[in-house]
C-alpha cells in the first residue's frame, strides 16, 4: 500500500487499507515523543500552514507540536469567522498561502466542506482539522488508534458513540472510519440529536443509554454545547446528564473492562461524571498523546501523496 | 420577407400535427404548413431529418435586470434564450427593485423594448417588495401589460393574503405562480433533508416545507374559486398533491425544472455549488417521481427558472454560495436527454411541456404553429450531441449544473417572429 492523495479530507472518501496505513504508520511515529529529543527531520525545509477559521486549542497544538516533530516549519493563522464575510474569501486566502510555497495547509472551518473545496482549488495538501458538521477525520483516527493500542483490533468491536450526533463532525468520521475497520457502531442520543438516514452510514440506533453501553467495548462520548442556548441551557444540561450522562452507575452495568473515549474538551457533569472521566476506563489523555503520532503520520504521507489524484 | 422551412418532422401539439411538412412564414407570421410548398422564398432552410416546433416558453426566468446587471441583463439573458430555442420568458418579479409597481414595470418595458431578442413577458409580483405584507395593485398592473404574478423566492404566508391575491388574480386574469416553500421548516438548509445532508452535514430543506406549501395553496385557490400555477416541482409527493388536486377538478398547473428530472441528490457529495438551488435536488426517487409527472400529465410545464449568478457568488463555502443555476441553453437538451431518448415521453408531450402549456398556462398567445400565429419557431438536430463547456455558455454567468454533461439535441434555427435570430454555428 502507497499513499497516494495529495489530501487528508475525511475517512468517507478512505478505503479501508489507507485508514490502516495511516494507523500503521502513526503506529512507528509514537516512539519518537518518548526519546529525548522529541524529533525527526522528516519534514525538514517543509513548512505547514495551521488555519484555523474556528477556536480551538487542542487540534491546533496538537497539528503544530506533529508538525514540529517532523521538523516542519509551522505557520499558525487564527481568523475570526465573522471577519471572513467582509475580508477575502477562502480560495483567496488559500492561494496566497500556496504563493508562499507552503507545503501543507491544515484548515478548521465552521462550514462543511470547506476543506475539500480548498483542496479542489490548490496544488498544495490540504489536511481536514474538522469542516462544520461534516468530518474530522485525524480524530477519528485517533480515536481508533487509541483503541486499536488498547484492545488489539477494530475488528468485531462493538463501539457506542453518544451524543449530539447530528451536529458533529467527529461522530461522522469514527463513524466511516469504524465501519471501514469491521466495528459494528451504535449511536446513541436523544431524538432530535440524531440525523435523518443515519442508519444508512451502516450504523445502529439507539434511544437508550443504558442499552448502548450493554455490550459495548468502546463507548465514545461527544462533547455537548449547550452554552450557544443561553440561558435555557441549565435545564437541559440537568435532563440530558440524568438521561444519557457516563456516569459510574451507568458503568457498572456494562462490560468491566469498557474504553471510555471523549475528544474533549470535557463538560464534567453534563456528558460524563468527573469519576468517569478520571477513572481506570478513561482513556482521554491517552488520545490526546496518542493524537500527536497520528497527525505526525498524516502530515508525513500527505507530505509524500504524489497528488496522483489531480 | 419569407422564409420557407423545408422536410423537417413538424412537431405542433396545438395543431395535433406530427408529420414531415414544410412551414412558410411572410412577415411575422406563420401562414402555410403543408407538404410540399412550391414557393419561392427569400429564405430557404432545409429541415431534413430535423424537428421543426414552436419555440420554447420559458415561464420562468430571472433575467436580473434592473439590479443585478453583473449577473445577467434583458440583452444577455434572451440571447442565451435564442441558443437554447427559447423564444419567449417569462422575467420573473425578484428584481432590484422588484417588479411590483406600474412603475417599475413600464421601466422595464422600455429596456426590454430596447434591448431584448426574443419576446419577454412580464410577472408583477404579488405583494410590495415581494414581503408577503400588503398586495400589490394588480389591476394595474394588469393594465401595464404583466401576465403572472408571483412572489418567487418566497411563498405568501399569509393565508388571508394569498386567498385575496387569488381572487384578484381571478378577477384580473392573471396567472399566480407559487414558489410553494414553508420557510418555518427550510430556514438555514441547503440541500435536501435525508441521507446526504447527514452524509455532507449541512442542513436540510425537509420535502414537506415544499408540499405542506403546495398543499396549502391548492386548498386557498379551491377557496378562491380561482387557477394557481406550482413552480419548480421538484419531490414526489408534491406531485402526487397535484395530480390528486387535479383529479378533483382543482385548476392548479404545474411545472418542473430540468435539473430535477435528470439530477438527484448524490451529485452534491463533492459539495458542487453548481447543483445548490432551491428547492434542492432531491432522492432518485423524486426524479423518477417527476418525470412520471410529466408522463402522465400531472406536470404541465417545463421552465428552466434560469437563475444567473457571478462566479464570486458561487465559488465559496456551500452554506454562504447563492441558490440557483442557469438553464436556459439546457433545457431543451436536457429535455431530448432525460424524456426523448429514453423514450419516456415522445415528442408532441415534449413540444406540449415546453412551448403550448405555459403560453397556454400565462395566456399568451404563444407556443403554437397555427396558421397566422407569430412565426416563433425552432429547427432542432435531435441526435446531434454535444458537450456544455463554460467557454461556449452565452449567458452572463456561468453557474450550470450541467457543465461537463453531454447531452443530445441541438437547435440549428431559432426563429423568432418571423426572423432566423440564432443559427448554430455547427
Amino acid at each position: 500500500m502507497v499513499w497516494t492523495r495529495k489530501d487528508l479530507l475525511g475517512l468517507d472518501d478512505l478505503s479501508r487499507e489507507e485508514i490502516e496505513l495511516i494507523l500503521s504508520t502513526a503506529d512507528s511515529f509514537k516512539e519518537v515523543s518518548s526519546r529525548q529529543i522529541k524529533k525527526v527531520p522528516a519534514l525538514r525545509g517543509k513548512t505547514v500552514v495551521n488555519l484555523f477559521y474556528e477556536p480551538s486549542t487542542r487540534t491546533r497544538v496538537s497539528f503544530e507540536v506533529a508538525a514540529k516533530r517532523l521538523s516542519a516549519d509551522v505557520i499558525n493563522i487564527e481568523t475570526e469567522t465573522s471577519s471572513v464575510k467582509k475580508g477575502e474569501t477562502l480560495i483567496d486566502t488559500g492561494t496566497n498561502i500556496q504563493a508562499l510555497n507552503a507545503d501543507i495547509i491544515v484548515i478548521r472551518h465552521n462550514y462543511s466542506g470547506a476543506a475539500m473545496m480548498l483542496a479542489r482549488h490548490l496544488n498544495i495538501s490540504v489536511v481536514n482539522a474538522g469542516d462544520g458538521w461534516h468530518e474530522h477525520p485525524t480524530q477519528a483516527l485517533l480515536d481508533m488508534f487509541t483503541l486499536k493500542e488498547k484492545l488489539g483490533k477494530i475488528d468485531g468491536l462493538k463501539v457506542s458513540i453518544v451524543g449530539d450526533i447530528a451536529h458533529s463532525r467527529v461522530a461522522r468520521s469514527n463513524i466511516w472510519g469504524l465501519i471501514k475497520l469491521g466495528a459494528e457502531v451504535t449511536v446513541c442520543a436523544p431524538e432530535i440529536l440524531i440525523p435523518p438516514a443515519i442508519e444508512e452510514m451502516g450504523v445502529r440506533v439507539s434511544y437508550d443509554i443504558d442499552e448502548a453501553l450493554h455490550d459495548a467495548d468502546a463507548v465514545n462520548v461527544l462533547r455537548m454545547q449547550f452554552e450557544r442556548d443561553g440561558q435555557n441551557a441549565f435545564p437541559k444540561q440537568v435532563e440530558y446528564f440524568k438521561n444519557f450522562g457516563i456516569t459510574k452507575e451507568r458503568l457498572q452495568k456494562a462490560k468491566k473492562n469498557i474504553i471510555v473515549m471523549h475528544p474533549g474538551p470535557l463538560n464534567r457533569g453534563i456528558e460524563i461524571s468527573s469519576e468517569v472521566a478520571d477513572g481506570a476506563n478513561s482513556v482521554i489523555l491517552e488520545q490526546v498523546t496518542n493524537g500527536i503520532a497520528v497527525r505526525m503520520a498524516v502530515l508525513f504521507l500527505v507530505a509524500q501523496g504524489e497528488g496522483q489524484e489531480k | 420577407m419569407s422564409l420557407l422551412i423545408k422536410n423537417g418532422r413538424v412537431v405542433d401539439p396545438a395543431n395535433k400535427i406530427d408529420e414531415v411538412r414544410d412551414v412558410l412564414v411572410e412577415g411575422s407570421r406563420i401562414s402555410r404548413v403543408a407538404s410540399g410548398i412550391k414557393v419561392k422564398a427569400d429564405t430557404s432552410l432545409d429541415a431534413s431529418g430535423m424537428i421543426v416546433m414552436p419555440g420554447l416558453v420559458d415561464m420562468h426566468v430571472h433575467l436580473r435586470e434592473p439590479g443585478r446587471e453583473d449577473k445577467e441583463n434583458i440583452a444577455s439573458g434572451t440571447r442565451a434564450a435564442l441558443k437554447g430555442g427559447v423564444t419567449s420568458v417569462l422575467a420573473m418579479p425578484n428584481t432590484n427593485p422588484a417588479m411590483d409597481s406600474v412603475e417599475r414595470i413600464a421601466f422595464l418595458q422600455g429596456i426590454i423594448e430596447k434591448t431584448a431578442h426574443t419576446n419577454v413577458f412580464i410577472c408583477g409580483a404579488i405583494t410590495k417588495g415581494r414581503l408577503g405584507m400588503e398586495l400589490t395593485d394588480m389591476s394595474a398592473l394588469k393594465k401595464q401589460g404583466i401576465v403572472a404574478v408571483s412572489d418567487d423566492g418566497a411563498s405568501v404566508d399569509s393565508e388571508a393574503l394569498m386567498v385575496e391575491a387569488l381572487k384578484n388574480a381571478r378577477e384580473n386574469n392573471v396567472a399566480v405562480i407559487c414558489h410553494c416553500e414553508d420557510k418555518s421548516q427550510s430556514a438555514g438548509g441547503v440541500v435536501n433533508l435525508g441521507s446526504i445532508s447527514t452524509r455532507l452535514g449541512l442542513r436540510g430543506i425537509s420535502r414537506e416545507s415544499e408540499y405542506a406549501r403546495i398543499e396549502r395553496d391548492i386548498q386557498l385557490a379551491e377557496k378562491a374559486d380561482a387557477a394557481v400555477h406550482i413552480a419548480h416541482v421538484s419531490c414526489k409527493e408534491s406531485v402526487e398533491i397535484i395530480a390528486r388536486a387535479k383529479k378533483r377538478g382543482i385548476r392548479v398547473t404545474a411545472e418542473t425544472a430540468p435539473h430535477y428530472f435528470s439530477l438527484s441528490e448524490e451529485s452534491l457529495l463533492g459539495y458542487d455549488t453548481n447543483l445548490k438551488m432551491n428547492p434542492p435536488l432531491r432522492t432518485k426517487e423524486d426524479v423518477a417521481a417527476v418525470k412520471k409527472g410529466l408522463k402522465d400529465g400531472t406536470i404541465d410545464a417545463i421552465a428552466s427558472d434560469h437563475a444567473p449568478h457571478t462566479e464570486h457568488e458561487k465559488a465559496i463555502e456551500f452554506d454562504r454560495a447563492e441558490f440557483g443555476v442557469i438553464g436556459l441553453e439546457t433545457e431543451l437538451a436536457v429535455s431530448i436527454t432525460e424524456l426523448i431518448v429514453p423514450g419516456i415521453i415522445c415528442w408532441d408531450a415534449l413540444a406540449a411541456a415546453l412551448s403550448l402549456n405555459p403560453a397556454r398556462i400565462l395566456g399568451v398567445n404563444k407556443g403554437t404553429l397555427s396558421i397566422g400565429s407569430d412565426a416563433d419557431i425552432i429547427v432542432v438536430s435531435p441526435d446531434q450531441k454535444w458537450s456544455v463547456q463554460k467557454e461556449n455558455i452565452a449567458s452572463l454567468s456561468k453557474n450550470s449544473a450541467f457543465l461537463g454533461k453531454n447531452l443530445s439535441g441541438v437547435v440549428t434555427y431559432t426563429i423568432c417572429n418571423g426572423k432566423v435570430a440564432y443559427q448554430s454555428a455547427g
